[in-house]
């Protein structure tokens, strides 16, 4: 404990300033993750069937691959076309390109749970395919669609400690930072530990709350679905 | 890009080599998960005073914490307690703690879904509370945790890759000890090479689990 104590004086700015990273990341990464998996779930729903392969194959292959190779490919692998990215790009854009692939998936079935009569009811009534996607559509995916997504932000905060080791200055990177100098390595990771939780609890109080709200399900449900990894 | 050296048939040895790693890393981790995950299931699940709160806090933090800081955890800052642990032992017991916490919730969801009216019924029938776990329960809590059970041992084959940061001798390592030695050569091809390796083990594991989730709920 008092180890911890010691850390906390001498090492709290490092720890303030990981933790302010790892989020700045992760909403980054959220931002961006959500426009690439919105683009990847309209490609694998329109009527083509070419254009439907392409968006399949983007979410097949990079749920299959680990995110921290697809990271490695943007630190070190562009390099081979001639561009030179930092860390914390290089991580974030990983963090991006990665989670998309998840969130494009939430989307999809989100929309897809939306019945098909809803979509003829709308055409019959004279509205466009983009009309009835605005107007009847995705307000009512939206409520299936934003559980996950705070899942995947939830997914995003951890994950985001891939960076420490591209130098990406996350609060994972200053953890080991302030472990390998101070050789308290214990009360180091356990206060990085601390730091995580204090975003991460939360945020999974928060995503279980909205999915019981949103979807007006009966809390006994949720806790099944989100224990079977189902939101 | 050079593909040709790159896929030489000692650096295509050599990665296949750290594949077997993470194959054999990610095997243990998933069965141990297993073992104590559905014991942790089992007793929250059952309510039992005192145990069933406590782990219940335990898995809850374990989920939500980085698996990497759990795997550097184990390496690292269990010697400073005086437990000392070599690199593929902390990989497995990161990888296990992690992922029991993950299994437990699984099984405990399956446990969960299970309608309360079929064990009331079971129990009236006159089946004991063991009988009524091993044939009313278990068998429709099964089918619904195989499709979870399997996307969670995806992610665990994945995210042994996180071990290269205690040096684990597994694919991610050893691709990047190759490519090290000549990057705008090599990155691309050696990454494409063990992203393939991922993929197949892995898209294959989830068709599986498909076909599997397919038979099993004709019989509904």
């Amino acid at each position: 404990m008092s180890d911890v104590l010691y850390l906390l004086e001498h090492y709290y700015p490092y720890f303030i300033r990981g933790f302010l990273t790892t989020l700045g990341i992760s909403l980054i990464a959220l931002v961006g993750s959500f426009i690439i998996g919105v683009i990847v779930a309209v490609l694998r729903i329109v009527p083509s069937r070419p254009v439907n392969a392409i968006g399949r194959a983007y979410v097949e292959i990079l749920r299959n691959i680990p995110l921290l190779l697809v990271a490695f490919f943007f630190y070190h692998g562009l390099v081979a076309f001639g561009l030179n990215l930092d860390g914390f790009t290089a991580g974030t854009l990983g963090l991006t390109v990665y989670t998309a692939a998840f969130i494009a998936e939430a989307v999809r079935a989100g929309i897809q749970s939306v019945p098909k009569g809803q979509m003829e009811a709308g055409r019959a009534s004279g509205l466009t395919y983009i009309q009835t996607m605005r107007y009847i559509i995705l307000p009512q995916a939206i409520k299936i669609v934003i559980p996950p997504i705070g899942n995947q932000f939830l997914n995003l905060v951890k994950n985001s400690s891939i960076l420490t080791l591209f130098a990406g200055f996350d609060l994972m990177y200053w953890s080991d930072y302030a472990a390998s100098e101070s050789f308290k390595t214990f009360a180091a990771y356990s206060l990085a530990a601390a730091f995580y939780l204090l975003i991460t609890i939360p945020l999974s109080f928060f995503v279980r709350w909205l999915e019981i709200r949103l979807n007006r399900l009966p809390a006994e449900q949720v806790q099944i679905k989100t224990a079977l990894g189902e939101v | 890009m050079d593909f040709r050296a790159a896929w030489s048939p000692e650096n295509i040895a050599f990665m296949l080599e750290g594949f077997k790693i993470t194959l054999y890393v990610a095997f243990v981790s998933i069965v141990l998960s297993f073992a104590f995950g559905t014991l942790i299931a089992v007793f929250r699940y059952a309510r039992v005073p005192l145990i069933a709160p406590i782990l219940g806090a335990v898995v809850e933090a374990l989920r939500n914490l980085p698996l990497l800081l759990i795997i550097i955890f184990a390496r690292f800052a269990l010697p400073d307690v005086g437990i000392k642990l070599d690199v593929v032992s902390a990989a497995i017991v990161g990888l296990t703690v992690f992922e029991m916490a993950m299994i437990s919730e699984i099984v405990r969801g399956g446990l969960l879904s299970v309608d309360k009216g079929q064990i009331e019924a079971a129990r009236a029938s006159g089946l004991t509370y063991v009988q009524t776990l091993r044939y009313i329960i278990l068998p429709q809590a099964l089918v619904r945790m195989i499709p979870p059970t399997v996307s969670q041992f995806i992610s665990l084959l994945k995210d042994t890759s996180l071990a290269v940061a205690i040096s684990l001798p597994e694919l991610m390592h050893n691709s990047q000890i190759i490519y090290n030695a000549n990057p705008s050569k090599y990155v691309v091809p050696i990454l494409s090479f063990a992203a393939g390796l991922y993929f197949i083990t892995n898209f294959a594991l989830s068709q599986a689990s498909l076909f599997l989730e397919r038979r099993l709920s004709v019989r509904h």
